[in-house]
C-alpha cells in the first residue's frame, strides 16, 4: 500500500540535500492546494514530501534595494497583505489573490503556483509582465532566471533533480510604472482561468508608453510573452489604434487548445479583449 | 379566519428558530458520513471507465487476497430479479433496472457504472483491492446525445426495448423506451385561427443537483438476517422496500435509521450504495460504511434530463394564445424513465389552452440513469414554452406579463393533463411581479429583463404521524419524513398550533422504520402538506383527549368543555364553573385519568394544490468575453399559506439560484470515448455567491382548502421559471435569442459574432 | 513507514494524534478525533465545507496535510460556541434561517467568522467575494449574506 515520506527541514540547504539524496518521485509542499488535489486523485504518488514551510526565509517577504524577494511559502492572503509590495505591484498581488477561494488563499503560494506548471496559472503572467525573477537553490549553489523560463511545458518544469524554488524576486518599480493582471473565469470566482492577462506599461511624462511587457495565460503550453503586443503600446497613449493593435497581436500570438474550459476560437478572442482591458488599467496605473 | 375555523393563528406565520437548529450551527448534527459503528469496514466501488461495455469476466482473487479485505462482491452476488415495473417515489421504476444500475450485469452502460465493491478493514486496503480487480471488457460503441441516441443505426443500449406507445409495435429495439401523447382538441384546426406563430426548437443540458454531502450509509447484517441501515436519504422507508426488493429481504428485517441529510433536491430518492454496504456486510460479518467521493456522485448518481424542446404556440393579434404543441426528447441515462411525462404535463399547464398536444420521448443514452431533480421534467419544457411565450410577446409588441395574465390559467381551467384547477394562484404571481419595483427599475445598455412563469403540481400522499404528550405537558411528534429544509420546525408550529401550546415545548424528531407508521419519501413538495396533514389529525386527536380527561375530571360531558390557548375549558356558564385546565395539569395527572396521552394518525393526503411562480430577471452581458451577469432577480409565488415564512422564501431562492445555475453554466462535458470531463466542482460550475444578487421573494398566498391551514407545496415550483426568463433578460439586453442551456460565456459570445456578423452583411 | 506523531492545539486544548503522511487534516480531524462537525463536500477544495482556521489563517482541512498541524493552532466548528452560549454569527444563522440542510453551515459559520475578525464592516460584495469558496445548494445565498452582515452591524454595535 502506498506510504509516502515527510519531511519538514527548517534550513534550505537541508531541503535541498533530502530532495537531491531523495530516490523516487519527490514533491515540495508549499501552500498545497495543488498537490493534495494531485494526491487524492492518485494521479501522483511521490515517494517523499518535503514540506519548505517550516524554512523561516521561505515565509517572509523582504525588500530587496527597492524590489521584492517574496519567500516560496508566502500564501496569496499574506502577499494581499503586504501593503508597500501592493501598493509597488498590483497586477501580481491581484493575480496571486484571483487563485482559488478565501480558504486556498490562505495557503496558496507564488511558487506553488509556478511551480505546478499549469499553463492557466494565476500568478504567472503577472509576474512575467512585472519582470519577476526566481532564486533556485540546489546541490550547487543557487542560481536567478526569469520566471518564464521556469515552465517548459503543462507540468513540466527547468527545475534539475534536487533544485527548489527559494523566492521570487519583484524589481524596484520604476516611476509612472503601472502592472495589471485580469483573467477571464465563467463565474466570478472558483474557476481555472479561461485566459489570463499580464500587462506592465511605464510611462514618459506625458504619459505616452517608454516600455511595456503583455504576458499571457492559458492560450499556450506555457506562458506566453508577447512582444508585438507590447510594441503596440510603445509610442502610444493607449488610443484606439493602439488598442486595436494590441487586440490583433494577442490574438495572432495564441496556441490553445478547446478543452472542458473553453474552445480555441473563444480562448483566442478573449486574449485580445483582456489584453486591451489589462492595458487600460495599467496605463492608468502608471499614471495616465 | 383560518380554514380550520379558529379565528386566528398563534403559531402559523411566525418566523421560530428551527428545532434542530443548534444542532446544525454547532457540528453535533449526524450526517451520512459522520456515522459509524464498532468494528465497521470501508466499502469502495469499482467504477467503469468505459461508456457502454460488455463485461467479459472479472477476476477478484487478487483482491480478495489483498490483506485486510473482508469481503469482495459483484452483481452475481445479488439476486437477479425479474423485470418489474411499479410506480415508486416520484416516477415509474423497474427494479431489475434499478438493480442493474446499483451494480453492473452484463454489460456497463456510462463512465462510473459500478462493476463490483470491496470492504476492508482501512480505505487504504479498500483502494489497494479495488486496483487489484481485474475486468475483461468489450468495448462497445456508444452514445451521448438524445438525438443520436434515436437515429437509426446508433448503438443500441437494451437488446430486449422496443419502444412503447406506437402502433404497430416495434420488432427491432430501439433506445426509445416509449412516446407518449397528451392532447386537448384539435391542434391543427386551430392554428388556423392564429395570426402569429412561432416555432422554435431549444435544448437544455442535464444538469446535477448539486447537493453538498456525497451519498453516505453504514449498513449492518446480523447472524440472524436482520439487516440495520443508517444513511442519510429522502426516504428511510423508500431505502428500506428498494433494499428489500433488490435483494430479496422481508421488509421486517430491515430497519433503517435516517440520518441528517445533507442536501437532496430528488436525487436521493433512490439507492445506490444501501444494497452494496448489505451485502458486504453480509459477506463480511461486519458493519459497513460506504462514502461517495464527489466525483463518484458525478459519475455515478443521477442528474436529471437534457431535452430537446421543439415549440409551436399561435396566437391572434390581440394576444390570445390559440393553440399549443410540443415535441419533447428527454434522455433517461442508462435506463428507461425520464421525467418526460410530467415534462408533457407541465409544458402548457400555465394556460388556458383549448387546444393543445404535447408529444413525448424517453430515450436511452450512456450517461448515468436520471434521478428527480426539483420539479423532475418541468424545467426543460418550461424552458422552451416560456421561451416561446416571451418571443411571442415580442412580435405581438406586448409586455410579457401582460400577455401571461391575458392567457393564464385560472380556477375551472381545464388543464392539457386532464385536471380543471381549482384554487390556485397563477394571476397572483403576475400580479405581484407587475406590482414590485424591479419591474419598473431602470436599465443601462446591454441590460435586459426578462419574466417567465412556472408550475408544478405538487403531491400529497402517505404519510403518518404520531403525537405524544409527555408527563410535563410538552410533546413530542414524530414522523417518518427526512427533514432537508427545515420541516422539523413545520411539523413543530403545526403541532403546537392545534395544541395551542408555544412551539419550544414541542419536539418534532424524524423516527426510523421501525418507530412510526410509513412514510412516502420526501420529495414531490408534499411533507409540510401531507406529512403536515397527519401531524395537524393527530394533534387533533390529542386534543379531544385532551378534553375527555378534562371531563373527567368535572364530571361533565365531554361536549361541555373546549380547548383554547392550551388549555381545556367549560364551554360556557352551562357547563359549570371550573378552573381551566392546562396541557401541563392534564398531563401531570394523566395516569389517574386513563393513562398515557398519545395519537397516531396515518394518511393518504389528497388534494395537493398546484402551484405556480413567476420570476423577473434582469442581467447585464459583457458582448465582448459572453459573461451574464445577474442584476436583480425577483420571484413570486403562490404558497397557499406559508407555515413558516423564511424556509418558504429559503426554497424559492434556493430554486431560483440552482435554475440560474442551469441557465448559466451547468452542464456535463464528455470527451470522445464518453467518459465525463468535469466530475467535480471545479468544472461542474454551481453558482457561488458572489455571482448573484441578492433574491427577493414575494409570497403570495391563495390558501389550498384541501389542507387544514391551507399551504401547498413550495419546493419545486422555483425551479421552473428561472431558465427562460434569463433566456429572456439575455435577448432584451442583446437582442439575440439564445435556445441552448448552458448559455454559458463561450456561446454567449458566439452569437454576438454571429450577430455582428450578419450585420455587416 | 510509521506513523507521525504530531502534537498540536485544537480549539484550544492541546492535542495529540497519530497520522499517516497522506492523510489530510480533514480526514485526521473526521476518522481520528471524531469532530465530524468539519464536514466532506469534495475533498479538492472546491466547496469550503471543511473550513478550519490554522493558526488564525481559514484554510480546507482537505488541502492540508495532518502532518503539518504540528505546533499550529486549529479550530473548528466544535470550538465556536461558548459552551452552550452561541456565536453571535451562529446564532444569527438561526434567526435569518441562513440555513436548509445545513451541511455547508460549519464551513460558512468558519468562513464567516475569519471575515469578520479580518474586516469587521464588510459590503455585501466584499462579503459574497470572501465566501465564494463555500458553497451552498440550498439557499441561493441570500440569508447567509444577510445574516452575516447583520452579525457584523451587531459586532460593530456592541463593541
Amino acid at each position: 500500500m502506498y506510504a509516502p515520506s515527510f519531511a519538514a527541514p527548517t534550513t534550505v540547504a537541508d531541503a535541498v540535500q533530502l530532495l537531491a539524496n531523495a530516490s523516487g518521485v519527490t514533491r515540495v509542499l508549499a501552500g498545497g492546494t495543488d498537490l493534495l488535489v494531485q494526491l487524492r486523485s492518485g494521479i501522483l504518488k511521490p515517494d517523499l514530501i518535503v514540506d519548505t514551510k517550516r524554512i523561516p526565509e521561505l515565509r517572509t517577504i523582504t525588500t530587496e534595494g527597492g524590489g521584492y524577494r517574496i519567500g516560496a511559502s508566502v500564501s496569496g492572503a499574506e502577499a494581499g497583505e503586504h501593503a508597500a509590495l501592493s501598493r509597488d505591484w498590483p497586477g501580481v498581488v491581484e493575480a496571486v489573490e484571483l487563485i482559488g477561494s478565501t480558504q486556498i488563499q490562505g495557503r496558496a503560494s507564488f511558487v506553488g503556483n509556478l511551480c505546478n506548471a499549469s499553463p492557466a496559472a494565476d500568478a504567472v503572467p503577472a509576474l512575467v509582465a512585472a519582470g519577476a525573477t526566481v532564486v533556485i537553490a540546489g546541490p550547487n549553489g543557487e542560481r536567478e532566471i526569469a520566471v518564464e523560463q521556469v515552465p517548459t511545458g503543462p507540468g513540466r518544469t527547468s527545475l534539475a533533480k534536487g533544485e527548489m524554488v527559494i523566492a521570487v524576486k519583484l524589481p524596484p518599480k520604476p516611476v509612472r510604472t503601472g502592472d495589471a493582471y485580469l483573467r477571464f473565469i465563467p463565474r466570478t470566482e472558483m474557476d481555472i482561468a479561461v485566459v489570463g492577462a499580464g500587462v506592465c506599461v511605464t510611462l514618459d511624462g506625458q504619459g505616452v508608453c517608454r516600455a511595456a511587457k503583455v504576458s499571457l495565460g492559458a492560450v499556450a503550453p506555457t506562458v506566453l510573452v508577447v512582444s508585438a503586443a507590447a510594441a503596440a503600446l510603445v509610442g502610444s497613449k493607449l488610443d484606439d489604434a493602439a488598442l486595436a493593435t494590441l487586440d490583433a497581436a494577442a490574438q495572432a500570438a495564441c496556441n490553445p487548445i478547446s478543452d472542458k474550459r473553453g474552445t480555441i476560437e473563444y480562448r483566442t478572442r478573449v486574449a485580445g479583449v483582456l489584453s486591451r482591458r489589462a492595458a487600460a488599467i495599467a496605463f492608468k496605473r502608471a499614471g495616465a | 379566519m383560518a380554514p380550520d375555523g379558529t379565528t386566528s393563528l398563534r403559531i402559523i406565520g411566525t418566523r421560530p428558530i428551527r428545532p434542530d437548529g443548534v444542532d446544525k450551527v454547532t457540528g453535533r448534527a449526524q450526517f451520512g458520513a459522520d456515522f459509524q459503528l464498532p468494528g465497521q469496514l470501508i466499502g469502495k466501488v469499482l467504477r467503469s471507465p468505459h461508456a457502454h461495455a460488455r463485461i467479459r469476466s472479472i477476476d477478484t482473487s487478487k483482491a480478495e487476497a489483498v490483506p485486510g479485505v473482508k469481503a469482495v462482491m459483484t452483481a452475481a452476488d445479488m439476486p437477479d430479479i425479474p423485470n418489474e415495473e411499479a410506480f415508486v417515489g416520484e416516477g415509474p421504476a423497474n427494479f431489475r433496472d434499478m438493480s442493474d444500475n446499483t451494480m453492473a450485469r452484463g454489460k456497463v452502460l456510462y463512465d462510473g457504472h459500478a462493476v463490483a465493491a470491496v470492504a476492508a478493514t482501512s480505505a487504504a486496503a479498500a483502494d489497494a483491492a479495488l486496483s487489484a480487480i481485474k475486468v475483461d471488457y468489450e468495448v462497445l460503441p456508444h452514445v451521448i446525445e438524445v438525438e443520436d441516441a434515436m437515429v437509426e443505426g446508433a448503438p443500441i443500449l437494451h437488446d430486449d426495448m422496443f419502444t412503447a406507445g406506437v402502433d404497430p409495435k416495434p420488432t427491432t429495439p430501439s433506445n426509445v423506451s416509449r412516446r407518449m401523447v397528451f392532447q386537448l382538441g384539435d391542434v391543427d384546426a386551430a392554428f388556423e385561427k392564429a395570426d402569429i406563430v412561432i416555432e422554435r426548437k431549444y435544448k437544455t443540458a442535464p444538469v446535477h443537483q448539486g447537493y453538498i454531502e456525497p451519498h453516505a450509509c453504514v449498513a449492518q447484517y446480523a447472524a440472524d438476517g436482520q439487516v440495520q441501515i443508517f444513511c442519510s436519504s429522502q426516504g428511510q422507508f423508500m431505502v428500506r422496500a428498494y433494499v428489500a426488493k433488490l435483494l430479496g429481504i422481508d421488509i421486517s428485517e430491515i430497519r433503517v435509521t435516517p440520518l441528517e441529510i445533507g442536501g437532496g433536491f430528488g436525487g436521493k430518492t433512490l439507492v445506490y450504495l444501501e444494497p452494496l454496504a448489505v451485502v458486504l456486510s453480509r459477506k463480511s460479518g461486519r458493519p459497513v460504511k460506504m462514502v461517495m467521493t464527489r466525483e463518484e456522485v458525478f459519475r455515478g448518481s443521477g442528474p436529471t434530463s437534457g431535452g430537446t424542446v421543439w415549440v409551436k404556440i399561435g396566437a391572434t393579434r390581440d394576444g390570445v394564445i390559440v393553440a399549443g404543441d410540443a415535441v419533447l426528447k428527454y434522455q433517461a441515462g442508462a435506463y428507461a424513465g425520464s421525467p418526460v411525462g410530467p415534462g408533457c404535463m407541465t409544458a402548457f399547464a400555465m394556460y388556458d389552452l383549448q387546444d393543445v398536444r404535447i408529444t413525448g420521448y424517453d430515450v436511452v443514452t450512456n450517461r448515468p440513469k436520471v434521478a428527480a431533480y426539483r420539479a423532475p421534467g418541468a424545467p426543460i419544457s418550461t424552458f422552451g414554452v416560456e421561451s416561446a411565450v416571451d418571443e411571442l410577446a415580442r412580435e405581438l409588441g406586448m409586455d410579457p406579463v401582460e400577455l401571461r395574465l391575458k392567457n393564464a390559467a385560472k380556477k375551472g381551467t381545464k388543464a392539457a393533463y386532464g385536471p380543471t384547477f381549482g384554487d390556485i394562484g397563477y394571476v397572483e404571481t403576475l400580479e405581484a411581479v407587475k406590482n414590485h419595483p424591479n419591474y419598473q427599475a431602470p436599465l443601462g445598455p446591454n441590460q435586459g429583463r426578462g419574466v417567465a412563469s412556472g408550475f408544478w403540481f405538487n403531491i400529497g400522499g402517505e404519510s403518518s404521524a404520531t403525537v405524544n404528550i409527555n408527563e410535563d405537558g410538552t410533546a413530542v411528534v414524530a414522523t417518518g419524513n427526512p427533514d432537508i429544509g427545515g420541516s422539523r420546525a413545520s411539523m413543530a408550529m403545526m403541532a403546537a398550533e392545534v395544541l395551542g401550546i408555544d412551539v419550544e415545548r414541542v419536539r418534532p424528531i424524524v423516527a426510523d422504520t421501525s418507530s412510526v407508521g410509513y412514510c412516502f419519501l420526501t420529495g414531490g413538495s408534499r411533507v409540510t402538506f401531507a406529512t403536515g396533514m397527519a401531524v395537524v389529525e393527530a394533534s387533533r386527536a390529542v386534543v379531544n383527549e385532551l378534553k375527555a380527561r378534562a371531563a373527567k375530571t368535572w364530571d361533565i360531558p365531554v361536549e361541555a368543555v373546549e380547548w383554547k390557548d392550551g388549555q381545556a375549558l367549560p364551554a360556557g356558564s352551562n357547563a359549570g364553573d371550573f378552573e381551566p385546565l392546562s396541557l401541563e395539569d392534564i398531563a401531570a395527572t394523566s395516569g389517574r385519568t386513563g393513562g398515557p396521552i398519545a395519537s397516531t394518525s396515518s394518511l393518504n393526503a389528497q388534494g395537493a394544490g398546484p402551484g405556480f411562480g413567476t420570476h423577473l430577471v434582469d442581467v447585464e452581458v459583457d458582448r465582448e468575453t459572453g459573461h451574464v451577469k445577474v442584476l436583480r432577480y425577483l420571484a413570486t409565488q403562490d404558497a397557499g399559506r406559508a407555515i413558516h415564512p423564511s424556509y418558504v422564501e429559503g426554497q424559492i431562492q434556493g430554486g431560483a439560484v440552482q435554475g440560474i445555475g442551469w441557465a448559466l453554466n451547468e452542464e456535463y462535458i464528455y470527451d470522445e470515448q464518453g467518459r465525463l470531463e468535469n466530475p467535480g466542482f471545479l468544472d461542474y460550475r454551481i453558482p457561488v455567491a458572489s455571482d448573484l444578487p441578492m433574491i427577493d421573494t414575494v409570497v403570495v398566498e391563495v390558501p389550498n382548502p384541501r389542507h387544514p391551514y391551507g399551504a401547498r407545496g413550495v419546493g419545486e415550483v422555483p425551479i421552473v421559471p428561472p431558465m427562460a426568463a434569463m433566456a429572456n433578460a439575455i435577448q432584451d439586453a442583446i437582442g439575440i435569442r439564445l435556445t441552448e442551456l448552458p448559455m454559458s460565456p463561450p456561446k454567449v459570445r458566439k452569437a454576438v459574432d454571429e450577430q455582428t456578423a450578419a450585420a455587416e452583411e | 513507514m510509521a506513523k507521525h506523531h504530531i502534537s498540536t492545539t485544537i480549539n484550544g486544548e492541546p492535542v495529540e494524534f497519530l497520522c499517516n503522511t497522506e492523510q489530510t487534516m480533514l480526514d485526521v480531524l473526521r476518522d481520528e478525533l471524531h469532530l465530524t462537525g468539519t464536514k466532506e463536500g469534495c475533498a479538492t477544495g472546491d466547496c469550503g465545507a471543511c473550513s478550519i482556521t490554522v493558526d488564525g489563517r481559514l484554510v480546507c482541512a482537505c488541502l492540508m496535510l495532518g502532518v503539518e498541524a504540528e505546533g499550529h493552532a486549529v479550530e473548528t466548528i466544535e470550538g465556536m460556541a461558548d459552551g452552550d452560549k452561541l456565536h453571535p454569527l451562529q446564532q444569527k444563522f438561526l434567526e435569518y434561517a441562513a440555513l436548509q440542510c445545513g451541511i455547508c453551515t460549519p464551513g460558512f459559520l468558519i468562513a464567516s467568522k475569519a471575515l469578520l475578525e479580518h474586516n469587521p464592516d464588510p459590503t455585501e460584495e466584499e462579503a459574497r467575494y470572501w465566501l465564494a469558496g463555500n458553497l451552498c445548494r440550498c439557499t441561493g445565498y441570500d440569508k447567509i449574506i444577510r445574516a452575516v452582515l447583520d452579525t457584523a452591524a451587531d459586532m460593530r454595535g456592541a463593541s
